[in-house]
Parts: structure tokens; C-alpha cells; sequence
């Protein structure tokens, strides 16, 4: 495999680099026919991410057929070729990948400005194909929005917040910070945002829903986004099937996949609730309209104050439900590709159902050895759980 | 028990914003009173317990464009809530921006200070965004314990350097020992000093000037009237607090000074035009 980018686009690499490394700590690298494939899933496998950059997003890209190359390397040290952004852009003229069979090296050569060459010579791991199983055309909700829009909605989430809810009607979007525990939420910041459709440049809700996902992962496609210019698109379905979040424009396409948390409370409502799922919160026009008594509230506190005394507000969430919240795993398992070995290597604690997709097994020819390197992968996803 | 703002001035959200920062940086949790004039932001630590206190006092109408608030009776129209200033700086940080803020007293899950803003979009409709601010509300009985703090009767006023200055001595102090002695007079001079077995460092400052308190120290027999001006009055303090204090300071005041009650308290003032803010350290043995 070699390939050549050149100008603006080491820049575009390094930032899908730089926005792989959220996900997990390994890159897989796979030259494919229709361009090179990047991608990461991180350790508990309930996020996924890939990009792939196709021929002509290269000034030069040649595989060699017929030789099934695939590999990981630590992220990290991809990073590191990659480091710094801001002088790469002012710096870097050319940046060649090539693969150094004989020396079993993934070779990064940076054509610097005054004929300054730097080569970075990085090991790697013989892997599997990672395929994450997911159909973003058959989802019911599907928005469109320039990155901006995006980036400016997260940006009220401090960086402790993990987990967001996304509830949409076909009007609207709200999202706001997911807080697990009820106890937690008496203290808990509880932050609540509200765009209207109008704010989107393509809005279809075709099941109002809520869905809870990690931010972490939205965050590094946003950056991405953001230095790209180019617009994200949200695709997801119900709570428990992924979101898929992806950038496309005509030399790349970047997918990230995440789990949503199942959350049987809130499938029943929205089963029960119609056209709206979990009532989304009080309307926006509620808190800002200037009829002052509406909202004003009347408190004796001389007697005991604190939580005990308020009525259980909203229902919406005051369910203890949420704290048996079973996981739907047959559903999961279905969506779960050929290879039915995933589970060991499956942390148990996670939030989030990690089946969302499988290893998807490489053509023919080395099946036998197979088995073999599906464990590798599993052990050393197991480890990193350790670590 | 109502409370409603409303803040519409971008430069009055922004400085807002910066004190309740400066009030995050100091302490975790803090008491607001609010009363028909003024806000108030509260740590009743007790200063003879080796806690820190804090009174910070706000003038209402130098921040709000509206300002509502029905206190527990007419009698007591005060309210007082428990808040963790670190939520409400991160809550007003994100809507530096916005058309207007609003921040009123709801009761949702359980008693919030809810923020509400609206945000400039792209589109013809504006972005809403609440933050939540979980608060707990203080029953009267409890109030005594937030009232104004009387000035210590001090031995010796003094102002202090730029806090800039001060914060760069106290940080490199802050590696080489725990505790630190404050020393001023009466004649304009303050030291900073640290002593361990290794070293002993000094900071001297001079020509710091002294406020004048006239009447009020002359009433109550005025010490710092009939003391030697050359007299070191002293106080050691856990570097921590000190440093605490000085890294919460998000502008330069234009007034800053230091009371010095003889190793029992150091009390520190800040005024920044509209803004008074008083800080105790204890001294410690």
C-alpha cells in the first residue's frame, strides 16, 4: 500500500486521527478498493467511529491486490505523527503512508517546508476486519445540521457531563444532561437546551423519541466537523438501537456509532405516550415568557425544606424504575454479526449494550487460523478494561 | 417565597458572572440571601473553628434590569438558599452571549435556581437553554448564622500590593511551606514570610499605605490610633487559604486591604466598584 496527500488534506487526516483517538486506543487501518479505512471502537465496543478517504481524496493511492492488508496500530503514536495541527498546516507539503512489508513498519514520511523530511516508522498488529453493523437509511429520525450548530449546543455541557438525552418531536430537539441516579439529581447541575427545527438544515422525525448517549465521542466527531466545515448528520431510531453521526462530502465519509441507553422506562412511555415520547420537558415558551406568577412558586420553608417537601414535580422521571433498567440483549444479539465470540470479551459493568456490531470475519483464505486472532483481539480489549 | 431577575446588559451578565467565579474559586458551597436591595453571597465559616469566612454583598440594580422577590413573610422578606457557586458559574459561562438571562427561584425535582436564556441563532427562532441549579432552602431559624460579620477590631489596616504580585509571591511560597506569617504596621509596611528548618524567606513590602478608619476605630478606642506605627502586628495563616483567595480574584479591585487582628485573624477586603468582598483567615498557633 502507498499513499500520497497532499495541502489541506494532511490537515483533514490528522483531525479524523486526532477525533478517532476519543474513541478507543487503536487505530485499524484498512486500504480497501473504494480508499483507505480508519477506524477505532473503544474498549466496552459500545462507540465505533470510521472514516474512509477515497482514492481521490489522495494525490496518490495504490493497494496492492489481491493482498488482504489490514492492521491496528496504537492511536497514540499515529497522534503523535500527527501532532500539533496548527504548525502541520503551516509546515507539512506532502505526507506519504506506506507500508514496509519487509520490515513489517507502517511508514509516515512528512515532506516538510526547506526540504525537511520527518519519518515516523510504526510498528503494528496483524487484525481482523472491524465492521460495525449499522443502517443509517432505515432510521426514522434523521437530521441535518452545519457543525456549528452542533458544536455550539455541547458547548453548555461542562466537560464532566458524560451522558446526554436527545428527546426530539417533529418540531424540535431538546437535549440535556442525563444524570443516572435520582439521588444525584437533587444535586446535579441539570442543563436543558431546545432548538427549534429551523436550526436544522433537513429536521424528519418519523418516531418522536429520547435517546441517551456519551458526549466523549460526539465531541471528537465535532472537532472534525468543525475544522472540515462540513455539515453532521444524526441518524437514530429508538432508545437502545445506535445513533449514527456522520460527515460525508465527495473524498471521505465518517460514521460514528454509538449506543444508546436502553431504557425500558422510556420505551414504555413513548409505546403508551403517542406522538410525544417522554414528555419533554416543560416547553421552552414556559420558562420564557414574562408571566411573572405563572412560574413563580410559593415555598414555606420555615417548616423542613429540601426535596421532602416538593411533590414528586414532572413525573416524567420520578419513576425508580431507573435504577432496575434491564438490558434488552436477545434484540442486540440479532443485529450481531456471524461471529458470536464477543461476548467474553465483553466488560460486564458498562452502561451502555456494547452488541451493536461483531468482528467481521476476512475473506477466505486465512480462516483457519481464524479463531486464533479473534482471541488476541478479545484478550487485549479485556486488558485494556484492566488497565 | 418568590425570586425572579432578569439581566438584559451584556456587560452587567459578564460581571455577574465573574463574581460568582471569584466566589467558586473560594469555596464549594456558600449561602445566597437575597433581600429587596441586595444579594448576598455567605460562608459563615467559624473563623474561631479555623474555617474561613466569606461576605460578599451586591448591589441588586447594579445587575438586574428586573428584579422581583417576595421574601418567607413581609416581616422577613428575605430568602435564603444553599448553592454550590461552581454550578451557577458554570451555568451563567454558557450564556455569556445571550439576548437575556433570566434566574428565578422554581421548584422542579426540588427547590433550583433556574437559569433561562436566550440565545442569538442562524434561524428566526432563538435557542433556549435552562440550567438547573439545585439549591436548598434555609428555614428562618437558621439565618442567624448568615448575618453581616462586624469588622474585627484590628490592630493594624493595611493596603495590599497589586494581587497580581501578591499571587505570584504566595504561589512560589505556597512550595516551599504550609504556613505563612503575615506581618504589616502602621507605617505602610507588610512582610510575607515563611520559615522551615531549611530556609526562611522574606517578602517585604513598603509604602503600602493604611486606610484611614477614623471614626470608627477612634470610637472604640482606636488601637491602631495609639499604637507604635512601626509595630509589626502578625498572623500566621495556612498558605491554602491565602492562596485560595488570591487565585479566585478575577479582576484587579481597586480597592484591596488587610486587617490584621494580632495572631488571631486576618481579614481581607476587596472592593471592586459595586462589589465588596470580605475574607477571613484564621490565624493559626
Amino acid at each position: 500500500m502507498q499513499c500520497v496527500v497532499t495541502g489541506g488534506n494532511v490537515k483533514v487526516l490528522a483531525k479524523a486521527v486526532h477525533s478517532l483517538s476519543r474513541i478507543g486506543d487503536e487505530l485499524y487501518v484498512e486500504p480497501q478498493e473504494d480508499g483507505l479505512a480508519l477506524r477505532s471502537v473503544n474498549s466496552s465496543r459500545s462507540a465505533y467511529a470510521c472514516f474512509l478517504f477515497a482514492p481521490l481524496f489522495f494525490s496518490r493511492y495504490s493497494i496492492d491486490r489481491g493482498l488482504d492488508f489490514r492492521c491496528k496500530l496504537a492511536v497514540k503514536s499515529v497522534q503523535t505523527v500527527f501532532r500539533s495541527v496548527a504548525t502541520l498546516e503551516k509546515t507539512v507539503e506532502k505526507c506519504h503512508v506506506e507500508l514496509d512489508k519487509a520490515k513489517d513498519r507502517l511508514t509516515f514520511t512528512l515532506h516538510c517546508k526547506h526540504g525537511l523530511l520527518k519519518t515516523h516508522n510504526l510498528s503494528y498488529q496483524d487484525t481482523e476486519s472491524l465492521q460495525a453493523v449499522f443502517d443509517k437509511d432505515s432510521c426514522a429520525n434523521v437530521f441535518r445540521a452545519q457543525s456549528r450548530v452542533l458544536v455550539e449546543t455541547v458547548v453548555h455541557f461542562p466537560p464532566s457531563v458524560e451522558e446526554v438525552t436527545v428527546a426530539v418531536s417533529s418540531e424540535r430537539m431538546w437535549v440535556r444532561n442525563h444524570v443516572e441516579d435520582e439521588a444525584e439529581r437533587s444535586k446535579a447541575l441539570l442543563t436543558e437546551l431546545c432548538l427549534a427545527a429551523d436550526e436544522f438544515d433537513h429536521f424528519a422525525v418519523g418516531a418522536p423519541n429520547s435517546i441517551t448517549f456519551c458526549l466523549k465521542e460526539l465531541r471528537g466527531l465535532l472537532v472534525f466537523a468543525e475544522s472540515t466545515g462540513l455539515p453532521v448528520s444524526v441518524y437514530f431510531h429508538e432508545p437502545g438501537s445506535p445513533v449514527v453521526f456522520s460527515v460525508t462530502d465527495s473524498v471521505l465519509e465518517g460514521n460514528f456509532v454509538l449506543a444508546t441507553l436502553s431504557d425500558d422506562h422510556n420505551l414504555q412511555k413513548s409505546d403508551s405516550g403517542g406522538g410525544h415520547a417522554e414528555p419533554p420537558p416543560p416547553p421552552p415558551d414556559d420558562f420564557m415568557n414574562d408571566d411573572i406568577d405563572s412560574y413563580l412558586i410559593a415555598m414555606d420553608t420555615s417548616v423542613v425544606p429540601g426535596p421532602s417537601t416538593a411533590p414528586p414535580s414532572a413525573a416524567s422521571r420520578a419513576s425508580p424504575a431507573a435504577d432496575s433498567r434491564t438490558r434488552k440483549h436477545s434484540e442486540e444479539e440479532e443485529e450481531e454479526e456471524r461471529d458470536g465470540n464477543e461476548d467474553p470479551g465483553r466488560p460486564p459493568s458498562k452502561k451502555f449494550r456494547s452488541l451493536f456490531f461483531g468482528s467481521v470475519l476476512p475473506p477466505s483464505p486465512q480462516t483457519s487460523t481464524q479463531p486464533v486472532t479473534t482471541q488476541e483481539v478479545l484478550a487485549s480489549d479485556s486488558e485494556d478494561e484492566d488497565e | 417565597m418568590k425570586f425572579r431577575g432578569k439581566i438584559i446588559d451584556i456587560a452587567c451578565l459578564n460581571h455577574f458572572s465573574r463574581v460568582v467565579t471569584t466566589i467558586s474559586k473560594l469555596t464549594k458551597m456558600c449561602v445566597l440571601r437575597l433581600t429587596p436591595d441586595n444579594l448576598f453571597f455567605v460562608l459563615s465559616g467559624k473563623v474561631a473553628n479555623g474555617g474561613v469566612g466569606m461576605w460578599c454583598e451586591l448591589l441588586q440594580a447594579n445587575f438586574f434590569d428586573e428584579y422581583q422577590m417576595e421574601g418567607v413573610s413581609s416581616e422577613f422578606n428575605e430568602i435564603c438558599l444553599e448553592v454550590t457557586p461552581e454550578n451557577l458559574s458554570r451555568a451563567l459561562k454558557t450564556v455569556q452571549n445571550a439576548k437575556y438571562v433570566k434566574i428565578k427561584l422554581t421548584r422542579k425535582h426540588c427547590p433550583c435556581l433556574t437559569i433561562a436564556a436566550e440565545l442569538p441563532t442562524l434561524s428566526s427562532v432563538s435557542r433556549v437553554v435552562t440550567h438547573d441549579v439545585p439549591v436548598d432552602i434555609i428555614p428562618k431559624s437558621l439565618w442567624h448564622e448568615f448575618k453581616e460579620p462586624s469588622i474585627p477590631d484590628f490592630d493594624v489596616s493595611i493596603y495590599l500590593p497589586p494581587l497580581k504580585t501578591l499571587k505570584n509571591v504566595v504561589d512560589r511560597m505556597k512550595n516551599l511551606s504550609n504556613f505563612l506569617l503575615i506581618e504589616a504596621n502602621m507605617n505602610g509596611e507588610m512582610k510575607l514570610k515563611i520559615q522551615t528548618d531549611l530556609v526562611s524567606v522574606t517578602t517585604h513590602f513598603k509604602d503600602l499605605g493604611n486606610p484611614p478608619w477614623g471614626e470608627d476605630s477612634s470610637q472604640d478606642g482606636g488601637p491602631s490610633h495609639s499604637r507604635d506605627p512601626e509595630d509589626m502586628a502578625e498572623a500566621r495563616v495556612d498558605i491554602r487559604k491565602l492562596q485560595q483567595f488570591l487565585m479566585g480574584q478575577q479582576v484587579n479591585p481597586s480597592k484591596a486591604m488587610c486587617n490584621l487582628v494580632h495572631r488571631n485573624v486576618v481579614h481581607l477586603v476587596v472592593l471592586h466598584e459595586d462589589v465588596s468582598l470580605q475574607y477571613f483567615v484564621p490565624a493559626v498557633a
